[in-house]
């Protein structure tokens, strides 16, 4: 079979050489450790303990509230120092549980036992995932309970795993790729008892010939588990891209996966499913790139959530040239930092640094109407349209043309010759259009 | 921490691919035909292109100075402009032309219009239809002074200054025009341009090879030559009165300015339409147009006007033709 595509995508300097060879290393956090409440989409969880309190590693911290929430657990034994807003990646103060790390990582109860999953009903995996506090680790965070909980079962066609690591530098699907391929089956296999009707597929860009050699292994005769091969271009990992490379099926920013008979997930994510049901290993940690031309030593670690990016940096050896830009993410989507004192979340893929040289920008100018931002907008609308009406705030203009179709990929962005922030118009423009549909 | 970090929204980097690098890669692609006519044309050539270079440059830099508003010197897009107009020009043209030329095209066409992605036309093309319509005689007059006529004690100095086309003796004719007389044509000639015409366009392989540049720097797409080319061959078959006869197609392809306009007028971004269906369309209407034009008109050109025309249907052109976006319309 041909690699899957789709239309549109460019091809950006990938930087992953940097990391992609370095093995994961376990990175031991040293001081104390922030959990925000809010590490997902939808209702912030609660605080279930109080300033003194001691925790277990594996203990909740926070319950869920309502379906459309997901819990916090602690990724270490300690204290509770504090119950407070603190400041994270997406650059305000969150309410966060702060633990001060005794450095025994005492488990809690139960935690790391062996379950026999052939005798979990459903409802029973279901609840466990929820319980685990695990999200979308792809950088969304939706809680994962709630993706694996389609309106029909039996309407699923297809379980895939977006192993196709499309944003630049980020090398840690890949390793997870190379080194737990067998954890990351069991986790799949967990999600298709879910739904008897699918087919689980892996989906990698091609780009990564070890990965999909190692899963292919780790698959051995299973006939409901396949690789499927896509062809290297940002933004393949995008879920709506993905779904089309990989079925041919296509769905709009108002339609779910299941409506397109899919389920997608990220690969750690997959990864997190098969520790906290076959392992009663709840959501305690996440794999990390720390790259960029500016880090010493760049690399991927097992990271425990709520540790701090400044250790994530001393673990990389700190910095090696002047830093332009410190990015929580990847370069195309990622979120810019002017603090590294902010947690390791659920969802945080990299701590990415661009030296001076890399992080210029280009002084906005005059729109020549080149046509590139069509040709590479993987949503097939006219970036150069939409930001007419941006300009002008006029968001039903905006709208009338698809506007809500963007992904904020930044393809756009990346290749205007004239430096316009076509992408960070389009989110402004997205959010108030949100904001309107809610308040009618 | 102390330093302070660039913060901004996503995406972090960037092709790195500039507007002044897109300009500059078609002035360079530009380079083999003008080069190609200064060979043909002599010394007038040259300075014909320099004329209009010139005017455009400081016309823009005067515009831009007094409006005070930023000037971007490395932008070339004047540049490119002056070289297009003066590309548009006979050689044997008086050198206040291109100036006048120059002025209309950035003050009027584009800085009038709100400067640079604003203008509605193609500044070149509306210059040289300007020109074209005020100064009628001078700018279709291509014929070149005999060596007589010159001073023959000057031998030299005449060669330099009217170039290869005095040595071979060309009459002045443009081949359209002698084709429309019933006159035969040389069509090696015509492929190297060997021939009358305007300083840019009479060499189709120079124009290819600076179309080839442009494509291989992906500065431009086929859409719009292919459908322009195509449309136009298919409209002289159909209407033209020779039916397929290839050697009458062949001088009407490399004839006149359509090589020049197809690659390097029409694919002007600012008026070309932005939408990739539309870029077809567009290529399309243009083929009729010039078809029109040659074949009924009373002029035996019409890329200039074709172009301009077309130009004008442009927001018509996109409105109809937005893509549908990725999920919407029918069900994939």
């Amino acid at each position: 079979m041909a690699a899957g595509t789709f239309q549109g995508g460019m091809h950006p300097y990938d930087g992953k050489e940097l990391s992609m060879d370095r093995h994961t290393s376990v990175l031991l956090p040293k001081k104390e450790l922030v959990f925000p409440v809010s590490q997902h989409i939808g209702a912030p969880a609660v605080p279930v303990v109080s300033v003194g309190d001691t925790v277990l590693a594996g203990q909740k911290l926070a319950q869920a509230t309502g379906y459309v929430s997901s819990c916090v657990i602690s990724s270490v034994s300690g204290t509770v120092k504090a119950v407070e807003p603190r400041l994270t990646a997406t650059g305000g103060k969150v309410l966060s549980i702060v633990v001060e790390n005794d450095g025994e990582y005492r488990m809690a109860q139960g935690i790391g036992e062996l379950r026999d999953v052939s005798r979990l009903s459903k409802e029973e995996i279901r609840k466990i995932i929820q319980e685990a506090g695990i999200v979308g680790m792809g950088g969304a965070g939706f809680p994962t309970h709630v993706k694996l909980t389609p309106k029909e079962d039996t309407a699923i066609d297809y379980v895939i795993v977006n192993g196709s690591e499309c944003e630049p530098y980020l090398t840690s699907d890949y390793r997870m790729m190379l080194e737990e391929p067998k954890r990351l089956i069991a986790g799949l296999k967990i999600v298709l008892k879910l739904f008897e009707r699918a087919e689980g597929i892996i989906a990698v860009e091609d780009n990564k010939p070890e990965a999909i050699a190692k899963v292919k292994e780790a698959i051995g005769t299973d006939s409901r588990i396949s690789v499927r091969q896509l062809k290297t271009k940002y933004p393949q990992g995008s879920e709506r891209q993905l779904i089309y490379a990989v079925t041919g099926r296509k769905i709009n920013s108002s339609m779910l996966p299941s409506d397109a008979g899919c389920i997608v997930n990220n690969v750690d994510t997959i990864l997190s499913v098969g520790l906290a049901v076959a392992e009663s290993t709840p959501l305690m940690r996440r794999v990390v790139t720390v790259t960029g031309n500016a880090i010493k030593e760049p690399g991927n670690f097992i990271v425990k959530t709520g540790s701090s990016y400044q250790e994530l940096l001393e673990a990389a050896g700190g910095f090696c040239a002047p830093v332009g830009k410190m990015i929580s993410g990847g370069p195309m989507m990622g979120q810019a930092l002017y603090s590294l004192d902010i947690p390791v979340t659920k969802v945080s893929s990299a701590l990415l640094v661009l030296t001076q040289e890399e992080a210029r920008q280009l002084e906005p100018g005059a729109c020549i109407r080149c046509g590139r931002c069509v040709s590479v907008c993987p949503g097939r609308i006219v970036p150069q349209k939409l930001m007419e009406y941006a300009q002008r705030f006029d968001t039903k203009g905006f709208e009338k043309i698809d506007g809500m179709e963007c992904c904020e990929c930044g393809c756009c962005t990346y290749v205007c010759p004239a430096g316009r922030k076509l992408t960070q118009s389009f989110k402004q423009m997205r959010r108030q259009v949100q904001e309107e549909r809610r308040k009618k | 921490m102390k330093e302070k970090f660039h913060v901004s929204s996503s995406p972090h980097i960037h092709s790195g691919v500039t507007t002044s690098e897109i300009m500059r890669d078609v002035a360079i692609a530009l380079m083999p035909a003008s080069v190609m006519g200064v060979y043909q044309f002599g010394f007038q050539a040259f300075l014909v292109l320099l004329v209009s270079v010139t005017a455009c440059v400081v016309t823009e830099y005067l515009y831009e100075h007094f409006m005070k508003k930023p000037y971007h010197p490395y932008e070339c897009s004047a540049l490119v402009t002056g070289l297009l107009i003066g590309m548009n020009l006979p050689a044997s043209i008086p050198l206040w032309m291109p100036v006048v030329g120059g002025i209309f095209a950035i003050l009027v066409v584009k800085q009038l219009y709100g400067g640079l992605g604003q203008n509605i036309m193609n500044p070149a093309l509306a210059a040289r239809c300007f020109l074209l319509i005020c100064f009628t005689g001078q700018m279709t007059n291509f014929s070149i002074l005999t060596a007589s006529e010159y001073g023959a004690s000057n031998k030299g100095t005449y060669l330099f200054y009217h170039g290869a086309a005095a040595v071979d003796g060309i009459t002045g004719a443009t081949p359209l025009a002698a084709v429309k007389a019933g006159e035969s044509v040389q069509l090696f000639d015509l492929f190297w341009g060997f021939t009358g015409g305007v300083i840019g366009e009479t060499s189709v392989v120079m124009i290819l090879i600076g179309a080839v540049y442009m494509l291989y720097r992906k500065v431009i797409n086929l859409r719009i030559p292919l459908a322009y080319l195509l449309s136009f061959v298919l409209f002289l078959v159909l209407f033209g009165g020779h039916g397929a006869d290839p050697t009458y197609l062949a001088i009407q392809l490399c004839g006149g300015g359509l090589m020049l306009g197809a690659f390097f007028m029409a694919t002007d971004y600012t008026t070309s339409p932005i939408t990739p269906n539309g870029q077809i369309v567009f290529g399309i209407c243009l083929g009729i147009l010039t078809g029109i034009f040659r074949i009924f008109g009373k002029s035996a050109e019409g890329v200039s006007y074709a172009i301009i025309f077309c130009n004008l249907l442009v927001p018509v052109i996109e409105k109809v033709t937005m893509p549908t976006a990725f999920g919407r319309g029918r069900k994939g």
